[in-house]
């Protein structure tokens, strides 16, 4: 198959989680849109490997998972911590810090 | 011991390092006073060993470079080291200053027994630095070491006429002891501006600091900056002094503890004018107009202290007039060119004045801190001690042969019949009815206060006749040596016609005096054709002295004068001398309302230029982060989507390019 297809589910992916970032409130929906924006990143790397025979970019797609594995456990444990004080998981709820 | 001159300022140091670093807390009572006097009788007893080995030489003892500046452009040394000197006219001082101070150190033991631990360490702390400074002053060899003494004096003055700080002084004047210390001190600075310009002019014109070049080069100095270095002295010399115009401050300084007063504010720090300008003496000998000006304030001062003295009722005030009054006799000796008998005079004053301030703080003390004359009387019978001693002072100070202060008066007075060496000029003759016409009216209030406390029916209120009692030892053992003291100290200086005991004190200070020869050929000249004999003066003295006694006794045999009949208050001249001429009301309205004046625009500048343009600086910034903040929304969303659009311009920037 061409690398175009790969490419295009890719871009398709990313942008549904970059608008899924930009507007939803739930943070665990936003957690959830950056792992969807990680793995077309991830799509990306494979494609371009298999077209151009090198392991370089299978190698940066398991860094890639290692990192967003870890990632989401700290994002889980944010929102954990933020849900038992806030009893909310609304982003626009935690906006403390704001002079 | 005259290897050992370095220690005596450093043991009262020491003294005062000891009593204030840890008098408060560790020591207890009777170890501070110990630490207190005995570093002063240790300094006593080395100026002795040192002044008998010095045997009227001079001997200098240069320690340490102090201010190694190197060499000023015209080629002079400005390298200033710190260093003493001891001759005849420093080893008098010393010894009045260590001796004296060792006797008002003793005496405070038992005056200030009811102040509490941390307080009485503060005062021997504070007396020992005195002494420290003052005898650095005393012995310093160059005019810089002079002037870190000079400031230090000042300082200690400061604090101690400030010691009660939390007090007021002059319910009247709204005046707190610590206003008091502050008017000292600032009254001071103004003759220390003098004193430090004197002796830039002297540096410029001799090229050195040291005491001993400078005498020495003031012949070759041109006259201008010779008298111009003399006045800025003499200025500094006022304020110190107290002379007119700079007297004020000592009538307030009388805020301080009454051994304060005895020891800073009559028998030492304040004869210290005197004592530079008879130390300069060769340069006031180079300055004759400076000479004659010093004089006719010394004159001038005198008869006005001791005209205002007449009027106070405070016992502490009439002492402080008669203080100013009697500095001025010694600046009019020294302006005479009688300088042997200035510090002749400054010897027996100190005892006697020491001991009158003694007494009153005595009398003060059997009194629970009442200080009105006019409510005493009778303490004759209360205080036998107290006033035996106070007696003896009283005589001495009114010029009563044989007392010391007789003596010295006389001596002063003929010093000025021969000034310039011209034998009963106009102005000689016109100074020397000064002297005479205030030796009258020092006999005169000094009768008066001696009346008022000591003779008569008690005017106190009955249950203060209760609580009368003589001072502890501790205090009455300084006044019988003080007044062992003021009643042989004349004897050191009897003049050559009496004869019978050869004139120890001038021929001691012979060598410091007739450094020039010229001031020697001066009075060789005069013997002869003097315009009164000095019998004759001295008679003229004595009688005068006499007449004031005398007057005393009879307006104020039976106590103060009552008001007169339907008068409501003094009027005319009585209601000057009572207001002190109005001095200080007229400095107040003179230079303090101008310069309260000035500080009122100057604050206005400050606050309304000065001030606005900070302010707005700051108020611009605030301005900026204002707008700045808008952009902190504090929505996770907004900074993402930020961060998305400028990942796409940097994505548009990297591709287009």
């Amino acid at each position: 198959m061409r690398v175009e297809f790969f490419l295009l589910v890719a871009a398709l992916l990313f942008t549904i989680g970059c608008v899924g970032v930009l507007v939803r409130r739930n943070a665990i929906v936003i957690l959830m849109c950056i792992e969807l924006m990680l793995n077309a990143v991830n799509l990306t790397f494979a494609a371009f490997a298999h077209e151009s025979q090198s392991m370089t970019g299978h190698v940066f797609v398991f860094f890639v998972m290692t990192v967003a594995a870890a990632e989401a456990a700290v994002g889980l444990a944010i929102i954990i911590a933020l849900f038992r004080r806030r009893r909310t998981t609304d982003i626009d709820d935690a906006s403390l810090l704001r002079w | 011991m005259l290897q050992l001159l370095w220690l005596i300022p450093l043991l009262p140091l020491a003294g005062f390092a000891a009593n204030g670093l840890l008098g408060a807390r560790l020591l207890p009572r009777r170890i501070v006073a110990l630490v207190g006097c005995g570093s002063v009788l240790a300094a006593f007893v080395l100026s002795a060993g040192a002044v008998r080995e010095l045997a009227g030489g001079r001997f200098t003892q240069p320690l340490f470079e102090w201010l190694p500046m190197g060499q000023t452009p015209g080629g002079s040394d400005l390298t200033v080291s710190w260093g003493y000197a001891l001759d005849p006219l420093s080893a008098v001082m010393i010894l009045v200053v260590t001796g004296i101070g060792f006797l008002i150190h003793v005496y405070s033991i038992g005056y200030m027994e009811h102040e509490p631990r941390a307080g009485f360490a503060r005062f021997f702390a504070y007396l020992n630095l005195f002494m420290a400074m003052m005898l650095t002053l005393v012995l310093g060899s160059s005019l810089p070491v002079v002037f870190v003494g000079w400031e230090g004096v000042g300082l200690c003055s400061y604090l101690l006429i400030g010691f009660w700080y939390d007090r007021m002084f002059d319910e009247k004047a709204k005046m707190s002891c610590a206003d008091a210390g502050r008017k000292a001190f600032l009254t001071n600075r103004v003759g220390d501006v003098g004193f430090v310009l004197g002796m830039l002019i002297l540096f410029g014109a001799t090229g050195t600091l040291d005491i001993q070049g400078i005498l020495e080069g003031a012949g070759s100095i041109d006259p201008w900056w010779c008298g111009a270095a003399a006045l800025l002295l003499f200025l500094g010399a006022c304020g110190k002094s107290a002379q007119i115009p700079l007297y004020v401050w000592l009538p307030d300084a009388m805020a301080g503890p009454t051994p304060v007063s005895a020891l800073i504010h009559a028998a030492t720090m304040v004869t210290a004018g005197v004592y530079v300008t008879c130390r300069m003496a060769p340069l006031y000998l180079h300055a004759p107009g400076a000479m004659l000006i010093v004089a006719v304030v010394g004159g001038l001062t005198a008869l006005f202290a001791a005209i205002i003295g007449i009027a106070q009722d405070d016992i502490k005030k009439v002492l402080a007039y008669s203080t100013v009054s009697q500095l001025g006799y010694m600046m009019l000796a020294a302006g005479a060119g009688a300088f042997t008998a200035s510090v002749f005079h400054l010897m027996t004053h100190a005892f006697f004045k020491a001991l009158l301030f003694l007494g009153a703080g005595s009398v003060i003390h059997a009194m629970a801190g009442e200080q009105d004359i006019r409510r005493m009387g009778g303490l004759r019978r209360h205080l036998p001690i107290t006033h035996a001693t106070f007696l003896v002072a009283v005589l001495a100070i009114a010029g009563i042969p044989p007392f010391a202060g007789f003596f010295s008066k006389d001596e002063i007075l003929a010093g000025v019949l021969e000034m310039g060496g011209e034998s009963g000029s106009p102005v000689a003759l016109a100074l020397w009815g000064l002297g005479i016409l205030t030796a009258a009216i020092t006999a005169f209030y000094m009768t008066r206060l001696y009346l008022l406390v000591f003779a008569g029916a008690p005017r106190m209120p009955e249950e203060k006749r209760h609580h009368l009692h003589e001072s502890p030892a501790v205090m009455t053992l300084p006044l019988v040596v003080l007044a062992v003291g003021s009643a042989l100290a004349g004897f050191l200086g009897v003049p050559e016609f009496i004869g019978g005991l050869p004139n120890y004190l001038e021929h001691y200070l012979a060598p410091i005096f007739a450094v020039s020869g010229h001031a020697a050929a001066l009075t060789e000249q005069t013997q002869g054709g003097a315009a009164l004999s000095e019998g004759t003066a001295l008679g003229i003295a004595l009688f005068a002295s006499l007449a004031g006694i005398a007057s005393a006794w009879a307006v104020y045999r039976r106590g103060p004068l009552a008001a007169g009949p339907g008068a409501a208050g003094p009027r005319g001249l009585t209601r000057l001398v009572k207001g002190r001429f109005y001095v200080d009301e007229a400095i107040d309205a003179v230079v303090l309302a101008p310069y309260r004046g000035l500080c009122r625009v100057a604050a206005a500048f400050d606050e309304r230029i000065v001030d606005r343009l900070v302010n707005s600086v700051g108020a611009a910034a605030d301005l900026a982060s204002q707008l700045g903040r808008l952009a902190q929304t504090g929505y996770v969303r907004n900074y993402a989507l930020v961060f998305f659009l400028g990942t796409i311009v940097v994505l548009v920037f990297v591709v287009l390019r």
